[in-house]
């Protein structure tokens, strides 16, 4: 336990010494992504939250990155290392769309 | 097995009750109405009814573990349109079952809906919805009921004088988000067709649509045509399936396309809503008026398969 609450500390003091990496979220409710585009850095992550209560998926267009089934409730979290522009869409309800920008 | 069906009440009454609560859509296919709506409603009365040679059961779309206000217990909607089947069981000679038993693909749910469809006493033929395969490998679903059948679930079988074949349209998609067949599973189709003359009826049942519903919501199978023209030689050709909670109906050529209600909750009419999602503003009194099962009554030798969808109202 005391191993656990000092790697605990260390990490926490360890997180504002690495890159100012951000996580942006984006919420899936009624079936949509909100919002529908957002624009991150290289290195920044996405968190997606799906609030609705059927089963959703992130899945990039471009093959970058597939949640698999993001249950009600739950959340994905992906991070862009790289720039450049995914359009992505659920996997199961192909009218929901939207785009993460990744700048340099 | 005689005397629960006795105990359902006399066979008038119940029969009266039926045909009060179906919703009667376009029956009657005959084979020959190439491109038409078939118009042969009235003739389907009670009589004929009673004449069908053979008769099946469709239910789709149960989503046990989905829970939203207006829908709080989709497993007793599921127990009401089991009821329904089994009232049906001296009648019909089995259930197909179109998909989406589960909502999220848990074992849990799996078991709930497991114990509810028991309950008919009949057996039950499944196609996969994508709902059931939400799991990393499909394991879920093809553990339970993948046995017998090819790749991810597809299989064929004969029963009343017609060829019943079983497709899995839910695990891949276009990037426009209309549903795939897939080469294997086309080849394995030619394959199986092989056999069938040409006069049998066939009954194809899928759980996406095999037709263009409503490519916007990947209501569709971008593959299926391919399907449809080793379909081309046979006279009679059905096609069932589920996946958007509601009926409609389609003919073309030799096909006629049937979507059935579902047993959990209702979608609304393509493009008539924003999404595709349950329509939430249901009022309770009005929820079983669109959920339902679905007998289909093929009469040997005519080439007609009627559809009656019935509400759980």
């Amino acid at each position: 336990m005391r191993l656990f609450i000092l790697t605990a500390c260390l990490a926490g003091l360890l997180i504002p010494a690495m890159a100012r990496a951000a996580t942006v979220p984006v919420v899936i409710d009624n079936y949509a992504f909100s919002p529908k585009t957002v624009v991150v850095h290289a290195g920044d992550s996405v968190m997606w939250t799906n609030k609705d209560s059927v089963p959703h998926t992130v899945k990039a267009l471009d093959g970058a990155f597939d949640s698999a089934t993001i249950d009600p409730g739950k959340t994905y979290r992906f991070t862009f290392a790289k720039a450049g522009d995914h359009a992505y869409r659920c996997g199961i309800h192909p009218e929901m769309r939207a785009t993460v920008t990744v700048k340099p | 097995m005689s005397n629960d069906y006795e105990d359902d009440g006399p066979t008038d009454p119940s029969r009266r009750r039926v045909m009060e609560c179906a919703t009667w859509i376009g029956t009657g296919l005959v084979w020959t109405l190439a491109g038409g709506i078939p118009t042969t409603l009235a003739a389907l009365g009670e009589a004929s009814a009673a004449e069908a040679k053979f008769t099946f059961l469709q239910i789709s779309d149960s989503h046990i573990g989905f829970k939203a206000p207006a829908y709080p217990d989709v497993p007793g909607t599921l127990t009401k349109a089991i009821g329904l089947a089994k009232s049906m069981r001296n009648e019909a000679a089995f259930i197909l079952h179109t998909g989406d038993i589960t909502h999220l693909a848990k074992p849990e749910q799996f078991d709930t809906a497991h114990g509810i469809n028991q309950g008919a006493g009949m057996t039950i033929h499944h196609v996969p919805g994508e709902h059931d395969m939400l799991d990393p490998g499909k394991k879920l679903y093809l553990e339970r009921y993948g046995k017998g059948t090819k790749g991810m679930g597809w299989y064929s079988f004969d029963a009343g004088g017609a060829h019943f074949i079983g497709l899995v349209n839910v695990v891949d998609t276009l990037p426009s988000g209309l549903w795939l067949l897939g080469q294997e599973q086309l080849s394995w189709l030619r394959d199986d067709l092989k056999s069938v003359s040409s006069s049998t009826p066939i009954v194809l049942f899928a759980h996406v649509p095999l037709w263009a519903v409503y490519p916007q919501w990947g209501w569709g199978t971008a593959d299926a045509p391919a399907a449809f023209a080793m379909l081309k030689r046979f006279g009679s050709v059905t096609v069932l399936n589920g996946h958007i909670h509601q009926v409609l109906q389609k003919v073309e050529g030799n096909v006629t396309f049937h979507s059935a209600l579902s047993t959990s909750f209702p979608q609304p009419a393509p493009g008539s809503a924003p999404h595709p999602g349950p329509m939430m503003m249901m009022p309770a009194d009005q929820v079983t008026r669109h959920l339902g099962i679905r007998t289909v009554k093929y009469r040997t030798g005519q080439s007609q398969l009627a559809t009656i969808d019935k509400t759980l109202a």
